[in-house]
């Protein structure tokens, strides 16, 4: 199946199109044509009846290559001494002259991306301009960089996939220059694959959609997936193979691997151990099981920091084996969320666990009900009907409490809190529609205990399902690791393959993986990496990986579902996938992955038109029938009584949890994550040490002091943020910062919490001792915290909000807190907005929004949003379109317990007023009302005084104060939305409605009604904005409301809509629905 | 005159003190600028404020090349000092002509004496001022369109915009003063003229003075042109801070949206304008020997006149805690109590302290009539006055309607320099002015003397 997939035109007969271009044969082509990056791009992309074709073109330029290297050895003598790189330009120049057709092309890029030019750069250029310099600014080194990698020849064009993506050779027709094209792919984080589409405007990947078809996806993406775009184009990623310092060629390192492996050979491979993050890759597991055949003593290690091992030895626990837990949240009426983070970027199947959760928050339907218990506040404890702040450690001790309330033998009971009293017998009495989920950093017995709770709740196969892993080898990772380390100290280990990950890094300190590198009892060691990272450092050989977005691979989703990797553009820095290089230790140096993939499903497909097959899975974005089947287990004897129960409520305990922007490390260098404000305490750049507010007055500590933490002897200094909602006794600190070697962007930000976490205790661990250093540290927050509640004792009903059982007694309470100003209540003359076709409005529905801070990314994706770094977020000159305001609150206003208030999210957009106060006081017209409702930016008229953004009740405008965006790195020009203006110096910008995505389907529309002779107007739902589309919760809804159908006039309809500050008489177009919780009556607060 | 209004105008301390003639006011004046050779203290003084205004230049200059993010404004706050000083010096460059406008209209003589230094210094406060919107602007390289200038795009500025009024208010205000001034000088510059020995000077001021020959055709002109000037000049005085007061009234930040702001804005700016008059003719009075022409009487009555526009001001102050509470806002409330407990709070006590309690000493009969306790108060309002624009700016866009939109503002050591390099600018030019023209009107002074009275 094939055919241009343009997510934004889903409701208009898409599924019709594709059947049509299924039925179509695919046009020959040969590779003669033009320049044009577009045309090239049909050209390097075959379908399978091109393939001779296609050999036959390639042969003569084959030759021409063996020329052109021969010419190179002349004027670019790099192991004869310092090249001269004048006249490698003039060679290049020289090249350029002689030759016409894409020939010149593929002679430039194979020119730049040889080895003896990369070397010839690097040499030229001073160290600075191939590795990093942590005190060199970020700015002022894309500018070298800017330098070397023109004369890479990288800015003119882009580097395309040699092998097929299926959509966009079947019709070249359709290419429009200036129209996106989609395609389907995925990429992993801990080895679960979200299902991805992406769009590229002529070979460039600008933007990730979530694929709408897909069941992990629904259209809804994560932050990790909306930012890998800017980790794809990351200058600072490793360019070229490096061993010992020195850039190599990929061919000096397939030279040098082949004597090591061939000794290992005789040994049966008993000195081989690979080390890998958790794969779901049927292909790379499938080559790795070959290798291990090929080579029976070698021994394959998995380990990342952020894995299951807790889920799988709780299932093992509880079943005897390890299978993977799924939910179904659609169909749960009461949850219990045990410290479980299910509704974030990182817990497993998040994007479709959202979406059913949040489906369920209508209240106007059957609404469910969360209770969470948890440590470290969450977005899912904000979320939450009623949460329970509760330390980590002494969680197991309430599970096996609520275990025992609902008839679990557990032969123990323990003090009842009435909270627990309440929610089992909610539990109890929703049989098979009620589930209890735990977090995977709670022990093995909580898990074990969960499994028994929700078998004896009738839940199993109802709303929780059991199947295979999803991981490929499901071992402990944590025991691997120290297998892994074991045996190096022991010297049995000659050649350590670190196939991605940054154990060095990351390894439980007590493992000192560092130190077993540098102990050199590992001979030779070699690391494929995306970054030239702390692990590199320590390895001999470093190769660098092509990123997800650049390359061919497969990858499994939460429920199993395989989704075929496509590359959107061939490796920029000629990077090899994890599948190439295992292929080449298995002894095929030359097979792509590509070929990898496709012959591994080809081997997999038992039905007889594999190419129909491929091409629908390519084109779906995931393989028929590849999702596991739930699995019939059952709890087993668990010796519940035999397990021990701690519970200390006085211990100090430490929380180490994953990073909610930069996970374990992985996204260290990606700006956009780095500035986007973690949920909760709004942070950017930055970890920090979580302490609740009753703690934080006992050790007489505040916000922004510098404090000790001691756990055992290991020493960690970090800034204190008091955080309300934690519990007492109990700290948290996040990883992933702290970094000597990520980039320009990540090194050096934060502390780095690993020390303390050691594989005993890789999650939470008493007995930590907390000293003030006395000194203190600039935190960037651009928030902070927000109580709807003014210090003068006033209430702003800012987010409104209810219990279920007072909207229904009063269904517009949310309308009522203010007085609403009479219409036409202003000194201009109102538009007649309703004589227009289009009048675009959004509402957003704070029920389903769970503060996931997926729209700023998207946002941040589709309008190119600068990234302005720390010291501007300090001072509150952060440059987000849309915002997530979190406001806190006491839920009961007489106790005002700071350690468990409630917390609310409101993302703000430009409201687009239609009396908006910023277009008055503009002295220039630069922002002006168009006749659809629109409050339009007019940047290149903007002299920028300011004015409109004090102005601004919503405070919406974002102004560039420095020449905030990056105009020189030439990735960056490759990324960026060619739709949308890149904002210069001095100039005021703001949300816009994805007006270019407006325009577009205005245009479109316009020529469909020339076509068609009359009038067609944009279908409802068929133009999404950026932050409504990746949106998982569904809870920013965007459309026309001049039509009474459409669904966003039907929500502004609903008694819950009310405006932001509408007693302003700004009219906003942008409302909210109020939020309304559904507590248990039974619970007082 | 009835015999009553004679007699208390008697009673009063001369304008001008007696055994003048108009030989000796001529010549007194005249030879500070034609004969009286610079001391080191002028060249001391001068070099300083020269040296500030480079400082200025050069903060400005980075300005430039960096972009406005060298200041502390931000999100929430876009407007910091720059705007801040801008309202500062304008309304200093109020009282110039209010002295020599309206007390002329209202036939005050005493101005005589003070009204050519304090219309100089209007022009040059207005010169502060006018500095500020144009560097304020993201793209100070596009600040001209702010003007209604003829272009080939046809795009006009944006004529609702309080900014826009702005321009046209300041600019009339800059060009009105500026003639007003320089006529005034007119028939000064022709005693310079006449009385100046190096051709070079002689050659200058008598360019300078148009061909005045001080004919009786001559005078009246003058008399008439000057009259009608004053008379254009004077809603000028009342509509120039009457518009920037705009620029926050009309917005609709709480804090800033209120119908107080115009008259109470004028009020602060003669407030503050007189401050600086007496902050200046002190001085210069002392240094150069002119206490015969800038007598008690004159110190009185600025001091007199400070006292009643600080009591409008302090009613403004009044009326706005008042309408905070009456108005039943929660947003106007809260603007009050924030700037009594919010985090600027010491700011607005020690406005209030600067503005409303410090200056009712100036009851006090005694210390109105010294010379040393003026200037003390003087500079007290003009750094009260400065913190009230402080208050309206920051501190109302520091906490408006979304309590997660919040902010901070801190200066940042450029705008300090750009701050204190306009008061260097500022200076630089009076000493210029004091070394090149007569401070004091020559003609006008001589006008009070006995010996201009025509005898019937």
């Amino acid at each position: 199946m094939a055919g241009p997939r343009r997510s934004r035109e889903f409701s208009r007969g898409l599924r019709q199109r594709r059947e049509n271009a299924l039925q179509r044969p695919a046009p020959l082509r040969g590779l003669q044509g033009s320049f044009d990056c577009a045309r090239l791009r049909f050209a390097n992309s075959r379908s399978a009846q091109d393939d001779n074709l296609f050999e036959c073109d390639l042969e003569p330029m084959k030759m021409e290559e063996q020329d052109d290297r021969a010419r190179r050895e002349e004027v670019c003598p790099s192991k004869r001494g310092k090249p001269d790189l004048d006249s490698v330009r003039a060679q290049i120049e020289a090249v350029a002259d002689q030759k016409a057709g894409p020939e010149y092309w593929r002679s430039l890029e194979e020119l730049a991306g040889s080895e003896d030019f990369q070397e010839a750069l690097h040499r030229e250029f001073p160290k600075g301009a191939s590795e990093w310099v942590d005190s060199v600014s970020r700015r002022g080194f894309m500018k070298v960089m800017g330098a070397s990698m023109a004369l890479a020849g990288m800015t003119g064009c882009v580097k395309l996939p040699k092998e097929e993506i299926v959509p966009y050779v079947r019709q070249p027709e359709e290419v429009i220059p200036g129209r996106p094209m989609f395609y389907a792919t995925a990429m992993t984080l801990g080895g679960y694959a979200s299902p991805l589409l992406v769009e590229s405007h002529l070979g460039r990947p600008t933007k990730v959609e979530g694929n709408e078809q897909h069941p992990a996806s629904l259209g809804g993406t994560d932050i990790f997936a909306q930012a890998s775009i800017l980790g794809m184009y990351d200058p600072d990623r490793s360019q070229s193979v490096v061993s010992m310092g020195d850039q190599r060629s990929w061919q000096a390192f397939v030279d040098a691997i082949r004597g090591p492996l061939s000794a290992q050979k005789a040994l049966q491979g008993a000195g081989i151990r690979i080390l890998t993050p958790t794969i779901s890759s049927p292909t790379l597991a499938d080559q790795l099981r070959n290798f291990l055949k090929v080579y029976p003593q070698a021994k394959w290690h998995v380990y990342e920091p952020v894995n299951r091992d807790n889920v799988l030895e709780g299932a093992k626990l509880a079943f005897g084996q390890p299978v993977e837990t799924r939910y179904d949240f659609e169909k749960a009426d009461v949850i219990v969320s045990l410290d479980a983070d299910f509704l974030y970027a990182g817990f497993p199947g998040n994007v479709r666990y959202i979406r059913d959760f949040a489906k369920r928050r209508n209240p106007d339907g059957n609404m469910n009900r969360l209770y969470a218990i948890e440590s470290t506040p969450t977005t899912t404890g904000a979320k939450a009907d009623h949460r329970l702040s509760w330390k980590s450690s002494d969680l197991e001790w309430f599970t096996r409490n609520l275990a025992s309330e609902l008839g679990v033998d557990v032969g123990w009971t323990g003090e009842r809190h009435n909270l627990l009293v309440a929610a089992a017998q909610d539990l109890r009495s929703r049989v098979g529609s009620s589930l209890v989920v735990v977090g995977d950093h709670q022990r093995p017995a909580v898990h074990a205990l969960a499994h028994s709770i929700n078998e004896k709740l009738g839940n199993v196969g109802k709303t929780v399902f059991y199947s295979d892993p999803i991981d490929a080898n499901p071992i402990n990772q944590g025991e691997s690791v120290k297998d892994l380390v074991a045996d190096i100290g022991a010297g049995k280990v000659d050649l350590l393959v670190i196939l991605g990950g940054n154990p060095v890094y990351d390894a439980p300190a007590d493992l000192d993986f560092a130190n077993a590198l540098k102990s050199n009892k590992a001979p030779l060691r070699v690391h494929l990496g995306l970054y030239q990272d702390e692990t590199a450092e320590l390895c001999q050989w470093h190769i660098n990986q092509a990123h997800e977005l650049e390359t061919w691979g497969d990858a499994r989703a939460y429920d199993g579902t395989v989704s075929i990797i496509q590359p959107l553009i061939a490796p920029l820095y000629n990077g090899k996938s994890a599948l190439e290089f295992i292929a080449l230790l298995s002894g095929q140096s030359d097979a792509t992955s590509y070929d990898l993939v496709r012959s591994y499903w080809q081997k997999q497909h038992a039905g007889p038109d594999f190419e129909a097959f491929w091409r629908k899975s390519l084109h779906d974005g995931w393989i028929e029938g590849t999702a596991y089947a739930p699995k019939t287990v059952a709890v087993g004897p668990v010796k519940f009584r035999e397990l021990s129960v701690p519970y200390d409520p006085n211990a100090v305990e430490l929380n180490i949890r994953r990073d909610p922007s930069i996970y374990d490390r992985q996204f260290a260098n990606n700006g956009w994550l780095q500035e986007l404000p973690k949920p909760m305490t709004k942070l950017t750049w930055d970890n920090a040490v979580l302490i609740g507010p009753k703690m934080a007055e006992r050790l007489q500590v505040k916000t922004l002091d510098l404090v000790e933490l001691d756990l055992n002897g290991k020493k960690v200094t970090g800034p204190v943020w008091v955080q309300v909602g934690h519990p007492d006794n109990s700290v948290t600190v996040f990883l992933g910062y702290g970094r000597k070697r990520a980039g320009r962007v990540g090194t050096a930000q934060g502390f780095d919490a690993y020390p303390l976490r050691t594989s005993a205790a890789p999650w939470f661990a008493t007995g930590l001792q907390i000293r003030k250093t006395g000194e203190k540290y600039v935190l960037a927050s651009t928030q902070g915290y927000q109580w709807m509640d003014t210090p003068d004792g006033d209430h702003r009903p800012l987010v409104r909000e209810g219990a279920l059982e007072e909207y229904r007694k009063d269904p517009n309470f949310a309308q009522e807190e203010d007085e609403q100003p009479a219409p036409g209540l202003t000194l201009y003359k109102p538009y007649p907005y309703n004589e227009e076709a289009y009048a675009w409005g959004m509402a957003i529905d704070l029920n389903s929004c769970v503060g996931c801070n997926n729209c700023m990314i998207a946002c941040q994706a589709e309008n190119n949003i600068a990234v302005v770094g720390k010291e501007q977020c300090t001072i509150g000159r952060h440059m987000h379109w849309i915002r997530i305001d979190t406001y806190y609150q006491y839920p009961d206003q007489e106790a005002r317990d700071r350690d468990n208030p409630k917390a609310f999210f409101q993302p703000v957009p430009c409201q687009q007023c239609e009396n908006a106060p910023c277009e008055v006081v503009c002295p220039v017209g630069a922002t002006n009302h168009s006749s659809e409702g629109l409050n339009d930016m007019v940047y290149n008229r903007c002299v920028g005084t300011r004015y409109c953004s004090n102005n601004c009740p919503y405070k919406v405008r974002r102004f560039n104060f420095f020449l905030f965006q990056d105009w020189e790195t030439p990735q960056y020009k490759l990324m960026r939305n060619p739709d949308v203006s890149v904002r210069s110096r001095g100039v005021m910008e703001k949300c816009t409605y994805c007006v270019q995505r407006i325009n577009e389907h205005k245009i479109d529309a316009e020529t469909a009604s020339v076509r068609e002779g009359k009038e067609i107007k944009i279908k409802d739902g068929e133009l999404q904005t950026a932050c409504q589309q990746s949106c998982p919760a569904g809870a920013i809804i965007f459309g026309n409301i001049n039509d009474p159908n459409s669904r966003v006039s039907k929500l502004k309809a609903q008694s819950r809509n009310y405006s932001l500050l509408g007693e302003l008489n700004t009219r906003p177009r942008t409302t909210y629905l109020a939020e309304v919780g559904n507590p248990n009556p039974e619970l007082k607060s | 005159m009835n015999e009553q209004y004679k007699s208390t105008i008697e009673e009063r301390a001369p304008v001008i003190e007696p055994g003048h003639t108009f030989g000796t006011v001529t010549e007194k004046i005249s030879a500070i600028v034609l004969t009286r050779p610079a001391s080191n203290g002028w060249f001391a003084g001068f070099g300083i404020a020269f040296l500030l205004t480079m400082m200025m230049l050069y903060a400005i200059g980075y300005l430039f090349l960096k972009g406005i993010g060298i200041w502390g404004s931000t999100i929430p706050i876009g407007w910091g000092f720059a705007i801040v000083n801008f309202v500062w010096w304008i309304g200093i460059g109020h009282a110039g002509t209010l002295i020599s406008a309206i007390l002329l209209l209202l036939r005050q003589s005493w101005r005589n004496s003070i009204n050519r230094f304090a219309e100089a210094m209007t022009l040059f406060a207005v010169a502060c001022a006018g500095i500020y919107p144009a560097i304020h602007v993201g793209r100070p390289w596009l600040a001209y369109w702010l003007f209604p200038y003829p272009n080939t795009m046809r795009v006009w500025p944006q004529f609702r915009s309080p900014l826009m009024w702005d321009v046209f208010a300041v600019s009339t205000y800059a060009t009105t003063s500026a003639l007003f001034w320089f006529i005034g000088l007119i028939p000064d510059l022709g005693t310079l003229r006449d009385r100046a020995t190096h051709p070079a000077a002689r050659l200058i001021y008598g360019a300078l003075a148009m061909g005045w020959r001080g004919s009786a055709r001559h005078w009246a002109r003058y008399e008439t042109a000057y009259l009608l000037l004053a008379g254009l000049a004077t809603p000028l005085v009342l509509s120039v801070h009457t518009v920037v007061s705009f620029d926050f009234a009309i917005g609709i930040v709480p804090g800033w949206h209120t119908t107080i702001f115009p008259p109470y804005f004028v009020a602060g700016a003669i407030y503050s304008g007189f401050a600086m008059v007496l902050m200046l003719a002190i001085p210069i009075r002392k240094i150069y020997g002119l206490e015969d022409f800038i007598t008690e009487r004159h110190l009185q009555n600025s001091a007199k006149v400070m006292l009643a526009t600080g009591l409008i001001v302090a009613y403004g102050y009044g009326i706005e805690a008042f309408m905070g509470w009456y108005s039943g806002d929660r947003y106007d409330a809260f603007t009050i109590w924030n700037r009594l407990h919010g985090p600027y709070a010491v700011a607005y006590y020690c406005l209030l302290a600067c503005n409303i309690f410090v200056p009712q000493v100036l009851w006090i009969r005694k210390l109105r009539t010294s010379p040393v306790a003026l200037f003390c108060i003087s500079f007290v309002v003009l750094v009260g006055m400065w913190l009230e624009r402080f208050i309206i700016v920051v501190v109302s866009l520091s906490r408006d309607f979304l309590t997660s939109s919040w902010g901070m503002y801190y200066p940042t050591r450029w705008d300090w320099m750009t701050y204190i390099g306009t008061i260097g600018m500022f200076l630089a030019l009076m000493f210029l002015f004091l070394r090149l023209l007569p401070s004091i009107s020559i003609f006008e002074m001589r006008t009070l003397l006995p010996e201009a009275e025509v005898k019937e």
